[in-house]
């Protein structure tokens, strides 16, 4: 069965550009508008990874990141950020929060398959 | 794989074009004075988000405008720096360049890179030269002046409680740490960034390689564990990694030449990732949930080394008290899940099938009025509920077309803030029915000249403040947009409390003008006459308004529309302009005329009065037609069945009908043989499906199936009134 993965960014445009990369590459991709709507897809559907965003209105990133860590299936869910060239701060406060690792955006689709496949493959 | 990017662009400009308008309208809003950190936080979601989108599609000058914009705007909402005026208004300025930019790459114009350059230096100018001491982001080469933060990470290391004990002393004291490491699967080019990287965290001692592979170090430091650690995880395998605290010392041991060494790199730190061709972009944490445990090809360890660089910023990142929660107004978003993006072709297309629909539905039920109500009586009630539903089908796709008012109404804050700036008056614009639904078309037809009469209340309108107090008014004027239903029809007003137009001097500059005034005339018609073409009271002209041109053209705009524009004023108190306008262009309320055996539509809105005149009332004027007194007026009789060579059913003007019409200021009687009722008839363009007729600007299909041609009603008293000369 194909992985699915959980596209979360407000920014409609990267977000589509996300899903249909990895829709290419045969991941299902579940879209998620903000860190509210992540959080309420991760509680119907059990996803392989999550993309996220941090700067996001209603709820940012790094607060998803903390709340999903706290739903038992989402403990051990690779979860991956996207920050920017200079967000060290972000990183950090993004490993605090329990991410797996960071993207730096902006990304083209390459790197993101690339990534992805280092962590679920 | 490749991706066509191109495919996202016009979601991209969509999404940026409602960004910079959410932008713009958080920062009318904000107050300098005690900025909403929410509202500064959306403006820089806003800036970030278009930074993001434009950097991944590859529009670089948009990136760079929004990097600085960004840059600012962070350290505003981490109160950094303290908002000031000026700064709102570089704002707005970049957030006018970044609209520019914008309609470049959407090949509608081109924006001036000097501007953008000069905008850009002034938001550098504005984010360093008030830069609060305190935290300074560019200290590059180690951590001198860090707090410690407060990261509570299980990363697996023996000495953890040790050296978060050892941390918080940290701000005198140097640590030194015993390392030891594998390079394994590490290239040299490699290992040796990583060392170059150490020796920017402290003075390195000791370096023992065992077999080549395995390295054993000391490093004294200024920097915490944390960094040590991520410095080093970053490249090397967790699992082959060893990091302890040895000593604590407050004095360095030995200042090596490898310091100085290592100095080249200090303070390129944040552009050394953008000269880095094959960073990879990514890394994980180590002991993270998840984490790839195999994370170890010679690609990314290479190019993962600058990441290290950016490790002198940090000391920014623990300033931050106030970590910006997103909770509120998620109004866009919701929006976007809740809808979806349509051609208006698709939708006018649909809109012309219901027409026919409807047609069609008429037809049927004017053929089954006919039939025997209790022989068929079943079909009768089908065709009622027929009717019910494709009227219930026109209005539900009809809203398809409707915008909310908003979409207007939010350009005028920036247009007010402007012009009172530039004017030195303090105005406060106040919109009320925002909500209010129109069709598309409209409006985008009423946004200049509602902009028009907007910065006519401002220039003309609104006093400056001494001239207010002195007439007991409060020195800030007030600007009301109002939008509402009424009818049929959609009503906009634009109303301010200033001075009202003057009688007087719009009269004396009539007279001036040699238009055909008296004292004698009635306020409403005194006001009209501003809309007469070149007319302008204004004692001088300035670069706003006072030219006289505008107001001529903001009626006929509005009369384009199918709509009319009224205006109340009262010296002293105030002026009140309201257009009336049909919710829709595809929709018409028209009366409809027989002449013969031929039916026409006349739009309503140009209809005064109809009438049947007496035989007295007629008077022929030799070689210019004839002439109807309606009130003391002598108004030209457009006999239709002339225009258009019909055979009527009566001859004589008094037998028949006059519809008083009114255009572009113009009067004329129209002469038809019978009036026959008021409808609402779906436009058909005459022009897509035939050709352009003079005199008729569309046509219909009534409910017998019988077309029937719309008059261009201006049109036709226009060409009567050059025949009348």
């Amino acid at each position: 069965m194909a992985k699915t993965i959980l596209a979360v960014d407000d920014s409609a445009s990267i977000r589509q550009m996300v899903a249909f990369t990895l829709k290419g590459a045969g991941y299902e991709v579940i879209q998620a508008v903000d860190g509210q709507d992540a959080l309420d897809k991760a509680n119907y559907h059990q996803v392989n990874l999550v993309l996220t965003d941090i700067n996001m209105p209603r709820m940012d990133g790094l607060k998803l990141l903390e709340l999903l860590r706290k739903l038992a299936h989402y403990k051990n869910i690779p979860i991956l950020i996207l920050t920017t060239e200079s967000g060290d701060e972000i990183k950090a406060k993004g490993r605090a929060a329990g991410a797996t690792g960071w993207l730096v955006k902006p990304f083209d689709p390459k790197r993101l398959l690339e990534v992805i496949g280092k962590v679920i493959g | 794989m490749s991706t066509d990017l191109e495919q996202f662009y016009e979601i991209f400009f969509e999404e940026s074009s409602e960004l910079l308008a959410d932008m713009e309208a958080c920062l009318l809003r904000l107050d300098v004075n005690s900025p909403d950190l929410e509202d500064l936080n959306a403006i820089f979601r806003a800036a970030h988000s278009i930074k993001g989108g434009a950097g991944t599609f590859g529009f670089t000058d948009m990136t760079e405008m929004t990097h600085m914009l960004e840059t600012l705007l962070d350290r505003l909402r981490k109160g950094e720096l303290a908002v000031r005026s000026e700064m709102v208004d570089a704002f707005l300025r970049a957030g006018d360049v970044i609209k520019a930019q914008l309609a470049g790459h959407r090949g509608e114009g081109e924006a001036d890179p000097a501007v953008a350059a000069e905008v850009c230096e002034e938001l550098k100018k504005l984010s360093d030269e008030t830069q609060v001491p305190a935290p300074s982001e560019t200290v590059a080469d180690s951590g001198i002046g860090m707090k410690a933060i407060p990261v509570e990470t299980d990363i697996g290391v023996s000495s953890n409680v040790a050296i978060s004990e050892a941390v918080s002393e940290r701000d005198v004291a140097k640590l030194t740490f015993r390392i030891e490491f594998s390079s394994s699967g590490m290239g040299d080019a490699a290992v040796e960034n990583l060392f170059a990287n150490l020796k920017r965290l402290g003075s390195l001692g000791d370096i023992t390689s065992v077999g080549g592979k395995d390295h054993k170090l000391k490093l004294t430091t200024a920097s915490n564990e944390e960094d040590v650690w991520e410095t080093l995880a970053f490249v090397v395998d967790p699992a082959n990694l060893k990091i302890e605290v040895a000593t604590q010392c407050v004095v360095e041991p030995h200042s090596s030449d490898e310091d100085s060494a290592a100095e080249p790199f200090a303070g390129e730190d944040e552009f050394s990732i953008a000269s880095m061709p094959p960073a990879p972009g990514y890394g994980f944490f180590p002991g993270a949930p998840a984490a790839p445990k195999d994370f170890d090809d010679s690609e990314s360890q290479l190019s993962s080394t600058p990441q290290q660089n950016i490790h002198g910023n940090k000391n920014e990142t623990q300033n931050v008290t106030n970590k910006p929660s997103s909770k509120v107004s998620a109004s866009a978003s919701a929006s976007e899940t809740s809808s979806i993006r349509v051609s208006i072709e698709k939708v006018d297309q649909m809109i012309n099938l219901v027409g026919e629909l409807v047609i069609t539905q008429a037809m049927l039920a004017q053929t089954a009025s006919q039939l025997d109500p209790v022989v068929f009586e079943k079909l009768l009630s089908g065709m009622s509920q027929l009717e019910r539903n494709t009227r219930d089908l026109q209005e539900s796709v009809m809203s398809i077309r409707m915008m909310p008012i908003s979409f207007v109404f939010s350009r005028y804050p920036r247009v007010v803030r402007d012009l009172a700036a530039k004017l030195n008056k303090r105005v406060e614009l106040k919109t009320v029915g925002e909500n209010t639904e129109l069709d598309k078309g409209l409006i985008e037809k009423i946004a200049d000249p509602l902009t028009h009469l907007v910065r006519n209340s401002l220039d003309h309108g609104i006093e400056v403040a001494e001239k207010r107090i002195a007439a007991g008014k409060p020195a800030q004027g007030t600007i009301t947009l109002r939008a509402f239903h009424q009818g049929g029809s959609i009503v906009i007003e634009v109303s301010d409390d200033g001075a009202g137009l003057n009688r007087g001097k719009i009269l004396a500059k009539a007279k001036e003008r040699g238009l055909p005034v008296s004292d004698g005339m009635s306020d409403q018609e005194v006001w009209l006459l501003i809309f007469e073409a070149g007319f302008s009271t204004a004692d001088i002209v300035t670069d706003v308004s006072g030219r006289g041109v505008g107001m001529d053209v903001v009626k006929r705009n509005i009369q384009s529309m199918g709509g009319r524009i009224d205006i109340e004023s009262a010296l002293g108190v105030g002026t009140r302009i309201s257009i009336r306008l049909p919710l829709t262009l595809a929709i018409l309320d028209g009366l409809s005329v027989a002449v013969g055996d031929q039916m026409f539509i006349v739009p309503l809105n140009y209809i005064i009065e109809s009438m049947q005149p007496t035989a007295n009332d007629i008077k022929t004027v030799s070689g210019h037609g004839r002439v109807v007194q309606v009130r003391g007026e002598y108004l030209p009789v457009i006999a239709l069945h002339e225009v258009f060579n019909l055979h009527p059913n009566v001859t004589a003007v008094h037998e028949g009908i006059l519809v008083i019409l009114e255009a572009e200021g113009h009067k004329a009687a129209l002469f038809v043989d019978d009036l026959i009722g008021q409808h609402q008839v779906v436009i058909k363009s005459l022009e897509s499906n035939y050709r352009r007729v003079q005199g008729v600007s569309g046509a219909t299909i009534m409910g017998d199936g019988k077309v029937a041609l719309i008059l261009d009603t201006a049109a036709l008293v226009l060409a009567c009134q050059q025949e009348m000369v």
